[in-house]
């Protein structure tokens, strides 16, 4: 039974671009995830991500549609907002970047659940699916959001591999950057916008709660596995698209759960492989190197012992006098 | 009747919270906040389905153990090399998805929605009352509140000297012999239960909010600590009855009206704060210009 099921599933053409949008998109958030962890901005996607909620219900209260490309222009408005609020409190005042993440975080969600309920309490029309937004369900998504995704998550994802050598330099030495004459600021705002772009398209199918996910999972997953930057970019798109396709098919074919948690699940899992596998960084590898390194002192104390003849080794120093 | 016991429910929240809160603010650590008051879910859901009650008991058991989890694994991918704010993220995320699917499989027995998680029922606190000796004493919420709110509160007492040293020199404070991973163990633990506690009637976006904003609010208005939580505790309590009330009249979600007013409160305290104020310090630094 399940076969047909599969079967049935991945034939469907809606599902198929279902399935190519959540793989783009676990793609773009995977590589601009990797230019924010090393940018040690992780949390900054999910602030951005919960600041999105306000901006998209403001759009839609504005202009009464659920077409995806109002929700972008208002959850960018929205996150730029926040940007540029955080930047302000840290600058300005004594309060730290974590906390100001934090207030910017939940007063701009609180915002948006005030202004979901009013959107749900007032009658304009056909808001059923508004409240997906928080955990996503890329099966309720019609083929032109679809599409849309998928276009917007490449643009990104050409857009990273275009300014790829700048993002590299600004997230390792931001001050060589400027001395070589890149417009940080500019580009800081970019990446900053990028995220925002990324966010705002993957609210439908992972939810705002649970984008931030897709953007840190993934990229610490690949530091594990690598030291170069390129690498690490590429894995990093690879996990977030693995991710994006094992929870979109799970989604849809056990129906009623939605994408996001399941998404976020997979990448956990991919994280944890990464964890316990990983080559130098890797839990089973660190216990390999520590256990052959304690063979090899223990051997050369052996053979140290055998050499001196000290009391330690009693059995190999009654050898030693015989020879 | 009613309103007084929402407003007194949520009033009691804001103050445990806001006086933890202070510590998080202090120690930087205002994320593992939100990451706790995410992560406790799984918590809830796996007792509530052993022990096939509502009971806030075990609710508060298994939450709690879940809070103290998450600072564990975020201690030790922190100390395995990820940097602190990715792992902060990785693991609320992975435990919070581990909850909302749970509640999804077990919608049937699982008698929690997920809009409920997120913003909560405050309005269904005045009629979950509890019985003592056949008396009515009032809602559950309230007395799981207070409860908590005295033992957070007679643990920071007890040992406030303890805590301030921890929040501001860890350093020092391991120099001269405190266990600074016990106090930083227990302060974390005293997180997880108050989350636990406001998590059924206020949802998870309030308890960060309550975390965060108002002590960070009082941050900007003092340099005593003992002012500082006193004032947190004010902005929190100012900041949601202020916003029930403008809940009743725009008829919006409370959690989120309450919020919004204490980022309103935070808003006045940054622009016009006497001593952090932004619109002050210019002025100040105007008039100093132009007496030189």
């Amino acid at each position: 039974m399940g076969s047909i099921d599969w079967l049935g599933l991945l034939v469907d053409p809606n599902t198929q671009w279902i399935l190519l949008g959540s793989i783009l998109l676990g793609l773009s958030s995977g590589v601009l995830g990797s230019f924010a962890y090393l940018r040690k901005q992780s949390l900054m996607g999910d602030a951005l991500a919960h600041a999105a909620l306000p901006g998209v219900c403001i759009a839609f209260m504005l202009t009464g549609s659920k077409s995806i490309g109002f929700f972008l222009i208002g959850a960018a408005a929205a996150g730029l907002i926040a940007t540029f609020g955080i930047g302000f409190v840290t600058r300005n005042t004594r309060i730290k970047q974590d906390s100001a993440l934090g207030i910017v975080l939940s007063v701009f969600f609180g915002l948006g659940i005030v202004l979901l309920t009013q959107i749900q309490h007032g009658d304009s029309g056909n808001q059923s699916g508004l409240d997906k937004f928080l955990f996503g369900q890329a099966a309720s998504m019609v083929h032109s959001d679809v599409v849309v995704m998928a276009a917007v998550a490449l643009l990104l994802v050409v857009a990273c591999s275009l300014l790829f050598k700048e993002f590299k330099l600004l997230s390792f030495d931001s001050g060589f950057a400027k001395g070589l004459g890149y417009p940080v600021a500019l580009l800081d705002q970019l990446l900053m916008f990028l995220i925002v772009v990324a966010v705002v398209v993957g609210i439908q199918a992972v939810g705002v709660v649970l984008m931030s996910a897709l953007l840190i999972t993934p990229a610490v997953s690949a530091r594990y596995w690598t030291e170069k930057v390129g690498v690490m970019v590429v894995l990093s798109g690879v996990f977030g698209s693995i991710s994006g396709l094992i929870g979109t098919v799970a989604s849809t074919a056990a129906n009623n759960l939605p994408t996001g948690p399941l998404s976020v699940l997979a990448a956990t899992m991919l994280f944890v492989v990464s964890v316990i596998f990983a080559p130098r960084r890797g839990v089973v590898s660190k216990a390999l190197l520590q256990w052959s390194v304690r063979k090899s002192v223990l051997q050369e104390k052996k053979r140290a012992g055998a050499v001196l003849g000290t009391s330690s080794v009693p059995a190999q120093r009654g050898e030693e006098g015989q020879a | 009747m009613n309103d007084f016991w929402i407003l007194l429910t949520a009033g009691l929240v804001a103050c445990s919270c806001s006086l933890l809160g202070c510590f998080l603010v202090l120690r930087r650590m205002a994320m593992i906040g939100d990451a706790i008051s995410h992560s406790v879910l799984p918590g809830i859901v796996i007792a509530f389905l052993l022990s096939g009650s509502r009971d806030s008991f075990w609710m508060m058991l298994g939450a709690s153990v879940l809070g103290l989890i998450t600072v564990f694994l975020i201690q030790l991918f922190q100390q395995s090399g990820v940097q602190s704010d990715a792992s902060i993220g990785v693991v609320f995320t992975a435990l919070f998805s581990v909850g909302v699917v749970l509640v999804s499989l077990f919608t049937r027995q699982v008698d929690l929605d997920l809009d409920c998680v997120l913003y909560g029922e405050i309005i269904r606190v005045p009629w979950d009352t509890m019985t003592w000796a056949g008396i009515d004493i009032g809602p559950k919420a309230v007395w799981s509140l207070g409860l908590v709110l005295l033992l957070s509160g007679s643990v920071l007492g007890l040992f406030f000297k303890q805590f301030k040293l921890c929040s501001f020199d860890p350093a020092m404070a391991a120099a001269v012999g405190i266990p600074v991973a016990l106090f930083h163990y227990v302060l974390m633990g005293l997180v997880s239960v108050t989350t636990v506690a406001s998590f059924e009637s206020v949802g998870a976006i309030l308890v960060v909010g309550m975390l965060v904003v108002p002590a960070a609010t009082a941050y900007l208005l003092t340099e005593r600590l003992g002012t500082m939580i006193l004032y947190s505790m004010l902005t929190g309590v100012i900041s949601s009855t202020g916003g029930y009330y403008i809940s009743v009249w725009l008829d919006a979600s409370i959690a989120g009206c309450m919020i919004t007013a204490a980022g309103g409160l935070f808003l006045l305290a940054l622009l016009f704060s006497p001593s952090h104020g932004v619109i002050w310090r210019k002025w100040r630094q105007r008039r100093m210009e132009q007496t030189a």
